[in-house]
């Protein structure tokens, strides 16, 4: 079924109950996803998350220690990956060395036996606009060019699903950029399903519809872009993907809309919709961009939460906007994107502020609150010596 | 005035040469001399030996420098079978020795390389045998392969070998020989060129529709073409010269004799260094016409 023919359109994928062990380590845990046809789908995760086991497992690379792959309603747990209709982009690009880009390009067309396979890998290599370079070894062209050879040499096969194994990795952000928009723009134009796997947020956040933020082989949360980011659902997940304020208290009253937590004696309320646990201990949390910051203690608003003082402790400035450390007696460090609307910084480092922020835009998370440290332990050598310092000075004065 | 003599002379072109590189040719100098010693001045003896003519009213094995190219139109009629039968020797167990070898090798350079224990072991063992002489080792397979032996017992009790047959003497015996003895030069140079083969490219091979045997062919012969190339004319230029195999004393007889059991006999035995002389150019332009075809061959492919 593989040979003679391209497939007609982007095949659904299905991975039911994988699980995958390597000898002294369990790589996935237990994995559910389905990626329907035609969608750029993007697994997100910090390096040994698992992603890229997934990866090779729907490319028949790695078997499943148990569970099923499925691509387009067949099952193709048990075949081969030459047997398979799927064709991947690797990291590394692995072209071939001893051929010349045209041939790597035609390579898939001539093993599947598909008419005029030179025309066709012409065609793809003038889709990545490096048609000149036919003639050209692997080893003579730059990293990007390496990178669009690879992926005409997967797309030119029109797989059902292909698999991108952080192709962009290599490149320097504005070929990076300039190749997020191409895959997403080729993705629309030859309607295929993408699955990409990614380390970096931004760049699944632009090109995917869906994400699926993985970590320690398991899926954390699935869903569109905004959807993972304005309400992410773990802790993991509210860090990993952007940043965000962390907060842990306990529910101390509730209404039919919202929760009101404390917070170190300073109630915090939450929209009950937007929050994934309504009693108890609960981890709150808010985007660093959604914080307003005040040089003066802001009146009270019902519909703003605000905390302070606090005092900053670093600026840095980067053009768009200035993020500010402001460091709370007891929450810890908040961080606070502010955009510049005003030349330069508004507060300076030592100043003493306070930040509010809109009710609507604080969410609550899904994890239990006990199973995580308060606030993150500092450990970091600084922090100690601070801690040693100041026991120090008290010393000092006592005597 | 003597300064200024001095300085014109300073400036010849010769001292500028030396002062150019004068390091780099230093050390270029043993390797010359060496060249000139030892490769330079017995090719030139053994041209003008080949082109020697009888002495007049002299002794057996007594020659005159003459130019009489004669010398090898005469071993060519006389020994064309003994040269045709060594390129053919030498053609076959180089063929031999790399179906065996590249099967080792890659399991020894690829399949082995989550053990390194066990891939040094496997490499010590292809080399082992170079720890008894080969005269030693060749000598025993002649042993091994006697008509008293039990190999050739069992085979005629099989009637797989005629009541009357040899195996020591005969052509395939002389063949295994050479390959047995070539074996490790063969799959050194494969393992070298397979350890370093990236598996990436075999996955990205089977990822596009290619079947194992299509990887293979497709992807695995070529990338580890050096080592083939370095492994068959390693095997290849000393097979078509080897006189020990072929020789009577050890597995060789008297329809299976090569060049070199030729070569020896004329140098050795018949004392005509003329006939000899003239047989040692004929093999090394035959060898070095091969092999220069060969490597612009197999550089091409590597193209394609």
């Amino acid at each position: 079924m593989v040979t003679g023919a391209f497939a007609e359109r982007g095949a659904d994928l299905e991975l039911v109950g994988i699980q995958k062990r390597f000898p002294g380590f369990t790589a996935i845990e237990h994995l559910d996803l389905k990626i329907p046809a035609g969608s750029f789908f993007a697994l997100l995760g910090p390096s040994g998350c698992g992603k890229t086991t997934t990866l090779r497992l729907v490319a028949g690379l790695e078997e499943p220690t148990s569970g099923r792959i499925l691509i387009g309603g067949q099952d193709v747990t048990n075949q081969k990956p030459f047997q398979r209709p799927v064709n991947t982009v690797f990291q590394s690009y692995a072209l071939f060395p001893h051929m010349t880009v045209l041939e790597n390009v035609a390579f898939g067309l001539r093993r599947r036996k598909i008419g005029d396979p030179v025309e066709k890998a012409h065609e793809a290599l003038r889709l990545v606009e490096l048609d000149h370079l036919a003639a050209r070894k692997p080893q003579q062209l730059s990293g990007g060019q390496q990178q669009r050879v690879a992926l005409a040499r997967a797309l030119v096969n029109r797989p059902a699903l292909l698999l991108l194994d952080e192709p962009l990795g290599a490149l320097d952000l504005k070929l990076r950029r300039q190749m997020q928009l191409e895959l997403k723009t080729i993705q629309e134009e030859v309607g295929l399903t993408f699955l990409h796997v990614t380390h970096d947020q931004e760049e699944a956040m632009t090109m995917a519809d869906t994400i699926a933020v993985m970590n320690k082989g398991r899926i954390e949360q699935m869903g569109a872009p905004e959807q993972l980011y304005e309400l992410p659902k773990t802790a993991f997940v509210a860090n990993f993907l952007g940043q965000s304020n962390l907060f842990t208290g306990t529910v101390v009253g509730a209404t039919s809309e919202a929760i009101a937590v404390d917070v170190a004696g300073q109630k915090v309320v939450v929209p009950k919709s937007r929050s994934h646990r309504q009693s108890g201990d609960v981890t709150i949390g808010v985007r660093p961009e959604k914080l307003s910051l005040h040089r003066e203690a802001p009146a009270d608003d019902p519909r703003r939460n605000k905390m302070g003082p606090a005092r900053v402790i670093d600026v840095s400035f980067s053009g768009v906007s200035t993020q500010y450390l402001v460091a709370h007696p007891v929450v810890g460090t908040l961080v606070v994107f502010a955009q510049n609307m005003a030349f330069g910084p508004v507060a300076h480092v030592g100043e003493e502020v306070w930040v509010s922020w809109d009710i609507e835009h604080g969410f609550g998370l899904e994890d239990d609150p006990a199973d995580a440290p308060k606030f993150e332990a500092d450990t970091s050598t600084r922090t100690l010596a601070a801690q040693k310092h100041a026991a120090l000075l008290t010393e000092l004065e006592e005597a | 005035m003597a300064f200024a003599a001095f300085s014109t002379t300073a400036g010849a072109p010769e001292d500028i040469q030396r002062r150019r590189s004068p390091v780099a040719l230093l050390l270029l100098l043993p390797g010359i001399l060496y060249l000139v010693l030892f490769f330079l001045t017995p090719l030139v003896s053994l041209v003008l030996t080949s082109l020697q003519t009888p002495a007049e009213f002299g002794d057996i094995g007594q020659f005159n420098y003459a130019f009489k190219w004669e010398n090898y139109v005469q071993v060519v009629s006389d020994y064309w079978p003994h040269i045709l039968r060594s390129f053919g020797f030498a053609l076959a167990a180089t063929v031999l020795a790399l179906v065996f070898s590249y099967p080792l090798a890659y399991f020894i350079g690829v399949k082995a390389r989550r053990w390194p224990l066990m891939q040094s072991l496997m490499l010590v063992l292809v080399i082992a045998p170079f720890f008894i002489s080969f005269l030693l080792r060749t000598l025993a397979w002649k042993q091994i392969f006697s008509d008293e032996s039990f190999i050739v017992t069992s085979l005629k009790a099989i009637s797989l070998l005629a009541p009357d047959a040899h195996l020591t003497g005969t052509p395939g015996a002389v063949i295994f020989g050479l390959t047995y003895n070539f074996i490790p030069f063969m799959t050194l140079p494969l393992y070298t060129t397979l350890e370093r083969l990236d598996v990436r490219y075999l996955e990205a091979g089977s990822d596009l529709y290619a079947n194992p045997f299509q990887v293979f062919r497709k992807v695995t012969i070529p990338l580890s073409m050096p080592g083939i190339v370095a492994g068959t004319l390693l095997t290849f230029i000393p097979a078509a010269g080897d006189y020990v195999n072929a020789s009577r004393d050890f597995l060789g007889g008297a329809d299976s004799q090569m060049i070199g059991n030729v070569i020896e006999a004329n140098f050795l035995v018949l004392l005509n260094y003329p006939a000899a002389a003239a047989l040692s150019i004929i093999l090394m332009s035959v060898i070095l016409v091969i092999v220069t075809i060969y490597i612009k061959r197999a550089g091409t492919e590597e193209l394609l």
